[in-house]
């Protein structure tokens, strides 16, 4: 195994991690990149999710989203910004994970929202509450879990495909498993593949956490993804 | 950022550069077709191969909980790893070729398959189960003639899940050199930002995505004809 060993060697000289354009800057242009998008996403996609779910509207139009959004390749996203007059670099690569960080948190709002008990509801109008109060202290509490499961699942997924804007120029950490390629380094490739999915992984686990701390209520699991959820046409969340 | 330009001095603004382009269509049809050609083979080796491992693995899987909950566990830690990360834990073992995507899609359906058909199989009420053995079923006349006939709804519905998504994961494959329409992507890409070509890569993926997905849909359709009888 002196492949695993090349990586640990690459990981293990300080000089690849402190070097510009080294791991240090390449995860923080990462973080940088994948926190904007999964912002972005959230600012519209939580208010318009629960708008309509809140209003039962717009059921098809999320379910047709969030599926059709499977069937397009991120690495054709990420390139069809990078060549219109945005031009290659953060801005383009913020622009299209956001977009796919989009459809997950806007159906999951939406599920949340709309699978708040009615009876809840009806009961919280007749003890006088206004439509904003229904949506802010009845209906926001119970649809968080749904809620943060879109959050991490559309985080995750832009921790992950942000890998892939190196293919296109664009910077993260994915540099090192393609410049790795590139020289023919595979120790390094698999370094950087060791990063990205540490990555990955923290970013589900940390969010994990969090989801269960700002879930109000008896503290419990958190409930199974959406994915594994069937409906008529296929799951709700989009692939890595 | 190394080597990017600022977006201002992109050559692409420069020459016309259209978007669509039919005759770039027409006149690179044979290339197009063959890159389609190994789009598709990728794609259905992928999934054939995923639900002939993810099957086994559910059969066993729903035996107990404790084994359930390790399959799940372990597909949830696969999914989350990056298509590009891998690719790249693949490549080092097969090289570059095309078995490094395949190796790599195989995981990935299998991960998604074997959820749905664990939920799948999950969903067959035990009443049912009870009154087939006590009929004289025997394991495999209950899995063949009752339990699947059940699962499939679901059973489809992963299987139509993992297509799409492999579909466009596909495309990663570039980095091996072997991403089906991916490779005129990034290829239009590093032709100058020849933007008929990345456009004909992208519209391709996602017709092929959705053509695959109404095909399932009708073989799900054909497959369960009791289920149409009650819906309508």
């Amino acid at each position: 195994m002196s492949l695993l060993q090349e990586a640990f060697q690459y990981l293990n000289d300080p000089f690849n991690w402190t070097r510009p354009n080294g791991i240090l800057d390449l995860a923080a242009q990462h973080l940088r990149i994948s926190v904007t998008a999964v912002l972005a996403a959230m600012v519209i996609g939580i208010p318009v999710g629960a708008l309509l779910g809140h209003t039962g509207r717009g059921g098809g139009f999320t379910v047709a989203l969030s599926n059709v959004s499977r069937a397009i390749p991120t690495l054709a996203l990420l390139t069809v910004f990078a060549v219109t007059p945005i031009g290659f670099g953060p801005t383009a690569t913020t622009i299209a994970l956001a977009l796919f960080a989009l459809p997950p948190i806007l159906t999951n709002t939406y599920v949340g929202f709309r699978g708040v008990d009615p009876d809840v509801v009806e009961a919280s109008r007749a003890m006088g509450m206004s439509g904003r109060q229904v949506v802010f202290r009845a209906e926001l509490p119970l649809a968080v879990p749904l809620l943060m499961t879109g959050v991490r699942t559309a985080a995750v997924q832009v921790v992950a495909t942000a890998t892939l804007a190196a293919l296109v120029a664009g910077g993260g950490l994915g540099r090192i498993i393609t410049l790795g390629f590139r020289q023919q380094d595979y120790g390094a490739v698999l370094a950087g593949a060791i990063l990205v999915a540490l990555l990955a992984v923290g970013t589900e686990v940390l969010l994990s956490v969090v989801s269960r701390l700002v879930t109000p209520g008896p503290s419990r699991f958190a409930l199974g993804r959406v994915r594994t959820r069937r409906s008529a046409t296929g799951a709700v969340t989009a692939a890595p | 950022m190394l080597s990017a330009a600022s977006p201002t001095v992109l050559a692409a603004d420069a020459a016309p550069n259209p978007w669509f382009d039919p005759s770039y269509v027409t006149e690179n049809w044979d290339t197009i077709l063959a890159y389609l050609g190994e789009h598709v083979r990728l794609t259905i080796a992928a999934v054939v191969l995923g639900a002939l491992l993810a099957l086994p693995l559910a059969l066993v899987a729903r035996r107990s909980r404790w084994l359930a909950a390790g399959v799940l566990g372990v597909s949830t830690l696969v999914y989350t790893i990056p298509s590009l990360a891998m690719f790249a834990f693949v490549a080092p073992v097969t090289g570059l070729s095309a078995t490094t995507v395949l190796v790599g899609l195989v995981l990935y359906s299998l991960v998604i398959l074997v959820r749905n058909f664990l939920a799948g199989l999950q969903s067959v009420p035990g009443d049912v189960q009870e009154a087939a053995r006590g009929m004289g079923y025997g394991p495999v006349r209950l899995f063949w003639q009752v339990e699947l006939p059940l699962a499939l709804p679901s059973f489809m519905a992963g299987i139509r899940v993992a297509t799409v998504s492999t579909v466009a994961l596909v495309t990663v494959g570039v980095i091996v050199g072997h991403g089906g329409l991916g490779q005129l992507i990034t290829g239009g890409f590093n032709a100058n930002f020849y933007r008929a070509e990345i456009v004909t890569g992208a519209v391709g993926c996602v017709l092929l995505a959705l053509v695959a997905d109404l095909l399932l849909a009708g073989a799900e359709r054909a497959l369960t004809p009791w289920a149409r009888r009650v819906r309508s």
